[in-house]
Parts: C-alpha cells; structure tokens; sequence
C-alpha cells in the first residue's frame, strides 16, 4: 500500500539519487506493469462511474438532506475512534515487546496479533450477545446487585469503537512491531547519552522515526472501518458504508449508491494524499544497526507488563473463543456434517489462492515502483491499493458488472459466427480472484512495499559485482531478503479472504459456499448462536498460518 | 526460501486446478446423459437465486432431486446484489428462479423487467390474488405477519389488549422508554411502513413513526431476534416483530414470556408480507423451473416450506406449526401485498426524516 513508506534507515537524499538513475536504466516496462497490476481497480472505477450516471436526482437529495450529513459526522467519529483505540494498543503492546524484556515476552510477540484471525464482525455478535442487557452477563449481574442495575450499553458509538479497534490493532502492531525492531540500538544509544529516560526516549525519539510505520498501519485499519458492513450492521452503527447500502437497497438506486460510493473513494484518495504529503516533509536520516538489548522489567513493572498483553488478548480472543466454542457446542450434533467440512475446504483454497494472487501483484507493483520511482508510478500504485476503503458489495458490483458484459460480448460474437464458444469467464475463480485482488492488494502490498524498502541499491551493485543480474539477482538475493515481507502479505490477505463476504457472496462460482456464507446465510436470519460453528472454524483455521508464518518471520527477523 | 516457494507453487497449483474447476460452469449440459431428448438435457436441473437463506430450503430441494431426479443449483446471497447479478448477466443468466423473503424485492425485479409471467393454473388456484403479482410475474410461496409482541410479565393479555389496538397506538406517550424497534435498514420495517402509507397516507403515517422512534426505550436492535430477547429479559415492554422469530424462539427454547397481540383486528388488519419466488426473464430451463415453483405451491410442500421457519403457507389449504396455530386466528390486511412493495422507497425517505436508526 502506498501509505506504507520505505525503510527510514535510508535518507532522502541517496534515495532520490538512486531514482534518477534508476528512472534513466529502467525504461518503460514498470509503468506498464504497474499499469496492469492496477487494471482491476480501474475496471472496477470506470464501471462505477459509469452506473452513477443518471438516477434519481430526487433520491440523491434526499440522501444529502437526510442521511448524508449523518453519517458523515458518525463516519468520522467512528474511524477517529478506531484509528485512536488500534493505534494506541498496537503501538503500545508493540513498544513494549521490543523494547522490555519480561516474563512471557517470547510469546507475546506473536500472539497479540493471533486476534487478526477473528473477523470483527463475530466479535461484534459475540460481543452483543454476552454483554447487552438480555445476555448473560448483565442477567447474571441483575441476580446479583437486583434488577434495577443498568450498565452502559454494548450497543453505543464507544462499543462499536471498542470492538472494532480490539479487531484491528493488530495491523498497527504488526508494522510498529516491525520499525522498532528495525531501528536499531543507536538512536537508543543516543538518546540515552542525551539523558533522556525510557518514557522520553520512546516519545521523542522512537515513536517519531516508527511514525510512518505507525501511521501506514492506521491508515489500514481506517481503510478497513470506513469499508466496513457487517460489524457496523451488528450494532446498527450508521456509516457512509450503511447510507450507499440503504440507497442501494431501500431506495432501489444503485445510481445513488455508487455516487455516494465514488465521494467515499475521492474523499479517501484525498486524505491519502494529504497524509503522504504530510509525511513527505519529514525527513528521516540513516541508523539502524543491531537491534537494542531490551531492558529487563523487574517486580510490579513486570507483573504489569505481563498483564496488560493478557488482557488484550483475553478480551479480543479468548472470550470470544469460549463464547463461540460452548455456543457452537449446542448445534454441532446437527450442523457438523460433510457440508461443513466441505465448506472450509473451499475457504481454506480460497485464501490460499488470493494469498499467492495478491503477492505475486504486489511484488510487481513494488518492483515496479522501485524501478521507476516516479510520480506516474506512484499515483498508479496508490489507485491499485484503493479498493480496500471500497465497501465489498460496491466493489463486487464494479467486477461483476464489466465481467458479465464481456461474458456478453464474447458470447454475441460467437453466436452472429454460429460457434459456441466456451467461454464462461462469468462464475469462474478468475472473477472472484480477481475481485479479491482489487480488495486486497493494500493489504499485501503494505508488507512488501516496507520489506522492499530494506534492499538497498548498494546490495544490488555488490550482487551484479559478484555476477548476479537481472532474474537471478532477484531470485538469489532479494527473494531471502523479501522472505519476511511475503510471508506477512501472505498471512494477512489469507485471514481477510477467510473472513470476506459480500465479494464472495456476489461472484462465487456455484456451489462454492464457504465458511463465511454460512456466517452470513445463518446471521441474516438471526441465528447467532449457529453462526457460531462456522465462525469458529473461520477463527481457527486463521490462527494455524497466522501463528505458523508470523512466528517464523519473527525468528527470520 | 523453501518455505516461500512452497507456498508460491502451491498455491499456483491450486489455483490451476481451481481455474479448471471453475470452467465447469453452469449451463453447461451433461453430454449424453439423456441420449432421448437431446435439446431437453437441460431439463434435469433448476439454477435458484435465493435470498431465503439456504437452510431454510435446503430439505425441500434435496427431496425435489430424489422424487424428480432435477438438480438444484441454488446461490444465496441478499435480494439487492442477486437482482443486481441478474441485470448484468442479461440474457446470458444462468439463473432459471429468483426468491426472496419480501414482496418489495420481488416487485422491484419485475419492475427491471426480471421476470416473466408466467400462466399457470396450479399457481393461479394454490397462492391468493392477494399474495402474487397482478402480471403473474412472482408468487408468494409463504406468509409472515409483522406483529406487536409484549412482554407478559405486569400485565394480562386483556389489560394490553384494552391499551393496544392497534400499530398506531404504540405512538402514544405512554409507552415511552418501553417500546423496542429493529433497525429501519431491514426491508421487514420498510414494507411495514409502505403498508402504512398505503392505510393512512404520509402525513399521518410519519406522525405515527415519529411516536415511535420518540418512545425507543434503546437503540434499534440489529435482529428480532435480540429485540424478542430484549422482550423477554424485560428490556423493553413492547416491540414490532415477525411472527416466526417468536416462533423459532419457542421451538429452540419453550415457552417465553412473550406473547402476541394482533393489531388492528378492527381496523386494516396485520400487515402481512411474504417470501416468494418468480420465474427469470431469460430461464434456460423455464419448463423445469415451473415444475418446480408448483410444487413448492402444493398443500404438503407448502407446509414443510412455511413450517421449517415457523411461517404461515401462502397456500390456504396448507397448516402452520403447531406453534404458530398457537398464536391463534387473525386478520391480514388485504391490501396486495405488490402494492406495498411498490412504496417501500417511499417510506425509506420517510424512516429518514423522522431520524429512525
């Protein structure tokens, strides 16, 4: 993803300069590839623009005079929220792993981001279900303390809040993790010689050069909230997401909604561009080195530090774990059947697919990028990386659309020449592939761009040096280099393909229900409790390649 | 390094092995299964589109396949990306029915010229006028009646009785801070409104709502589901549901403290709406997708496709659980329920202007 910035152990200035030759060498073939890799997006933009044409003007303005004005406030304050509660706890827990050692640390590291395996939508289920006044809880409490008791409601604007960034700080701790562990022991050093402590060390020097990390996992994680549909329609949080679902289905215009779904792509292309702006003034100079010792927490600070991981973790994990396992309990004697097994086979080969897909595009488009590191270029990547701030239905409709009237055309032609063409793209993995690239590839691309990053242009001429070029040099010395970044882009598009619904609701070849079909099958019609058993296998499956890829990176690291 | 190239080439693996799975697309014929009829090999298979969720057919269509030896290929997914699906495939749809769980639906994919009418004398005498498009072009297959259920705890059926009449009397000031709503994004609230529209005209009828959403004891919920839980635990006094959720609760749970008043039996009646199916414009396989909407409009099939959701079957020769009969006898606004659907982007706008979550 664009908003995600190279390595800042590499100055401005020698970057700049190894793009001027870079630019003069490389030719033409980044743009086009880059291009290419941006295709999708751009079928799926023009095929928008062109439903928003005409409409209902009457519609569209009732929606600015009733609901838009809203939702924009609501909007705001949700993505705020998010942004401040998962940029708080994923910096946070991230600082505090890399820089203390205390008991439990080790596996710490990498389990505070096992929670990314949990959709937030079935934490919101979950959520409503225990702690809303019918649930469990607060019954249990009204046994307790009588029935007068009134706690502050789950289903609020600080509850959606609370979820959603609970779900979701693990991008940020994930790309925080990463830059302090790469900052090295030298700015500590500094710092430290400077006099400053720990607390001023970390405000002062650490947090500042970790920022475009930092700020390249919020932007993720605001993506992801402002595309949002199934948490927010949990707790009937109206977002811009929900006002282009209620002008679509409540008011029958699919015009409308793709306007107001083109404003929410300018409006994030805008803040993109505001925050790299932004970013850009700031000038980072070379460190790094070998990471710092991290300094061993004793007594109370340790006790602390080893609870505060815990409690996240219980909370955004745990709980639900048991809440979906005793539920799932309840109706796995008639749900467990071949059907469901068959279910998460399809969503495991779903994921996997889209996780080599989705890296197989981002590493051209970093390459690319790389080789031609030019205005042209970048604007290319930033819009291939788009769609991920598109609400999934939108951006299914913007597949389908070009696809079924290609699938049109093709079968016209072969008609008028009185063949029969076998040609069924409609329905095919590749639209569904392709849909989930158009989604994904910020999610991918934000790991590979940063671990890109790392190889510097010196390496390159020390390889071509020893005589390896071209494919070679990429294969023998920057695919090991690249290892850690892949394997992240690959863990994270797997859990979010696992956990995805209304692409693959929309243009799944026959048949291919998958776990989260029968999520939303069963959900829709307010059966939380059964939406459990698959939801569960959803949770799982993703742990298994989280836990696996994401401890094996960290020992690469 | 390994690892990586593991992953790489078996996931292009994969996806070749897919990409040739995938190929195996819907309309494609089995060659020479049915060497007889040559042009009507196409007959032994029906492609659904249902918003009524796939647990909720499932039985039915695997009993179809084992009596008739037709094949049942159902995609699920909400009505407004299906009718969307539909009207970019074109002519090329492999979809042979469409279903979906409310009249508005159905109404607003004839009105894009999705479905076709259809002649037939079974339908005609198995779903009321009432309950089908004027043109044929959709029928309703079952029946759910939006209701007022309270809470039974405080108070006895004829005291509620005596207090409620009717939808428009849970506008007045004395169920403040006790009445409960679902969200007003679900199409069930949207038809109601419609219907309600089509009874008092606008004016009147966002008066009323305006007395709901004034007399909210919480947020809308985001199902009737945990509206009638809200019910039960005592959250909330009185709420507007769906019949069959109170139903399905019953069965899961046993006897709730819930119950259910019938509104306006002097007036209109209860607003009604119902799940329905109609036949694509561009069927492939029209013959056999009629077949099979005549059975699913038949006496015994009407009950197992209204009782596996605790609905009332729109054919009136078929019963309702035992649960639902429960519930007792009651009048349905007669008002066709096509109409209704055609006003549900009216009472959208009217959900807006009164600020209903």
């Amino acid at each position: 993803m664009s908003a995600v910035p190279a390595d800042p152990a590499i100055s401005g200035r020698s970057l700049r300069r190894g793009a001027d030759a870079a630019r003069a060498t490389a030719g033409r073939w980044p743009l086009a590839v880059a291009a290419l890799v941006a295709l999708p997006l751009v079928l799926v933009l023009g095929a928008l623009a062109q439903g928003a044409f005409g409409g209902d003007a009457e519609v569209v303005s009732h929606l600015f005079r009733h609901v838009v004005p809203g939702v924009v406030v609501d909007t705001l304050v949700l993505v705020a929220g998010v942004a401040l509660v998962a940029g708080l706890l994923g910096t946070g827990l991230a600082w505090l792993v890399s820089t203390y050692d205390f008991p439990l640390r080790g596996f710490y590291a990498w389990a505070l981001l096992l929670p990314l395996a949990a959709p937030a939508y079935v934490l919101a289920f979950v959520a409503i279900a225990a702690l809303d006044y019918a649930g469990p809880v607060q019954g249990w409490l009204r046994t307790v303390v009588g029935p007068e008791l009134r706690l502050p409601p789950i289903r609020s604007t600080g509850g959606v809040i609370l979820v959603m960034g609970l779900a979701l700080y693990p991008y940020v701790y994930l790309l925080a993790r990463g830059a302090f562990a790469t900052q090295g022991r030298r700015a500590l050093e500094v710092a430290q010689s400077l006099g400053l402590s720990p607390r001023q060390a970390f405000l002062r020097v650490q947090l500042p050069l970790a920022r475009p990390w930092i700020a390249g996992g919020i932007a993720l994680v605001a993506m992801e909230t402002l595309a949002d549909f199934g948490t927010v329609a949990v707790f009937n949080y109206d977002t811009f997401t929900t006002a282009i679902y209620r002008a679509w289905s409540g008011l029958y215009s699919l015009e409308a909604a793709l306007q107001l779904a083109g404003l929410l792509v300018v409006l994030v292309a805008g803040a993109l561009v505001v925050e790299q702006r932004a970013r850009a003034a700031q000038r980072h100079t070379a460190l790094g080195g070998p990471a710092a010792d991290r300094r061993r927490l004793r007594g109370w600070r340790a006790a602390l530090a080893t609870a505060a991981p815990a409690t996240v973790l219980t909370v955004a994990l745990v709980l639900p774990l048991i809440a979906l396992v005793s539920w799932s309990a309840r109706h796995a004697a008639r749900d467990l059947d071949a059907d469901y097994f068959d279910a998460a086979w399809r969503s495991l080969l779903l994921g996997l697919m889209a996780a080599a897909l989705v890296c197989a595009l981002a590493l051209a488009l970093a390459y690319a990028v790389r080789a031609r590191p030019g205005a042209a270029t970048r604007a290319l990547a930033r819009l291939a990386t788009l769609g991920y701030a598109l609400p999934g239905a939108v951006l299914a409709v913007g597949v389908f659309v070009p696809v079924a009237t290609l699938n049109n055309a093709f079968e016209a032609v072969g008609a008028r020449l009185g063949a029969d063409w076998p040609f069924y793209l409609q329905g095919t993995f590749v639209v569904l592939l392709m849909a989930y690239a158009a989604r994904f590839l910020a999610v991918g691309h934000a790991p590979v761009e940063a671990n890109l990053g790392r190889v510097t242009r010196a390496l390159d001429d020390s390889a071509r040096l020893l005589g390896a070029s071209g494919l070679s040099l990429v294969a023998r010395v920057h695919l090991p280099l690249l290892r850690a970044g892949l394997l992240t882009a690959a863990a994270l598009v797997f859990v979010d393909v696992m956990k995805e619904m209304p692409i693959t609701l929309m243009t799944r070849p026959f048949g291919w229900d998958t776990l989260a079909v029968r999520v939303f099958e069963l959900t829709s019609e307010g059966e939380w409790t059964r939406a459990a058993l698959p939801a569960l296998a959803i949770v799982l499956a993703g742990l298994v390649p989280v836990a696996l890829i994401l401890r094996r990176v960290d020992r690469a690291a | 390094m390994n690892s990586l190239k593991f992953l790489l080439c078996f996931g292009a693996a994969l996806l070749l092995a897919a990409c040739g799975r995938g190929g195996d697309a819907p309309t494609q014929t089995p060659a020479g299964t049915d060497p007889a009829a040559a042009p009507a090999a196409a007959a032994g298979e029906v492609v659904v589109y249902t918003a009524r969720k796939y647990q909720l057919v499932e039985e039915l269509f695997e009993q179809y396949t084992k009596d008739t030896g037709v094949r049942i290929r159902a995609v699920t997914d909400d009505a407004g990306p299906l009718i969307q699906k539909l009207k970019a495939e074109g002519a090329n749809t492999p979809a042979d029915v469409l279903i979906t769980v409310d009249a508005g639906d159905l109404w607003f994919a004839a009105q894009e010229g999705l479905l076709a009418p259809v002649q037939s004398a079974t339908l005609a005498a198995n779903v009321p006028e009432n309950l089908r498009d004027p043109e044929n072009r959709w029928y309703g297959l079952a029946v759910r009646a939006r209701t007022i259920a309270y809470g039974t705890q405080g108070t006895t059926a004829e005291q509620f009785a005596s207090q409620v009449k009717g939808y428009a009397d849970l506008a007045d000031p004395k169920w403040k801070g006790k009445l409960c709503l679902r969200s007003s994004k679900h199409v069930y609230n949207r038809s109601l409104v419609a219907a309600l529209i089509a009874r008092y005209g606008e004016p009147k009828t966002e008066e009323i709502v305006k007395g709901w959403v004034a007399n909210l004891a919480t947020d809308p919920f985001s199902s009737d589901t945990l509206l009638l839980e809200a019910i039960a635990a005592g959250q909330c006094g009185v709420g507007i549901v769906n019949h069959y959720y109170l139903g399905r609760m019953i069965a899961e749970k046993g006897t709730q403290p819930i119950a259910i008043r019938w509104p306006d039996q002097d007036g209109a009646g209860v607003h009604v709406n119902i799940s329905g199916a109609g036949l694509t414009a561009h069927a492939k396989n029209r013959d056999a997708a009629l077949k099979l909407l005549e059975w699913l409009s038949t006496p015994e099939v009407q009950a197992k496709f209204a009782g596996a959701n605790q609905e009332y079957p729109a054919n009136p020769q078929a019963q309702p659980s035992d649960i639902v009969k429960g519930f007792g006898e009651y009048r349905a606004d007669p008002i066709s329920v096509a109409k209704v659907g055609s006003m549900q982007p009216d009472a959208a706008k009217l959900m807006d202007r009164v600020g209903w979550k």
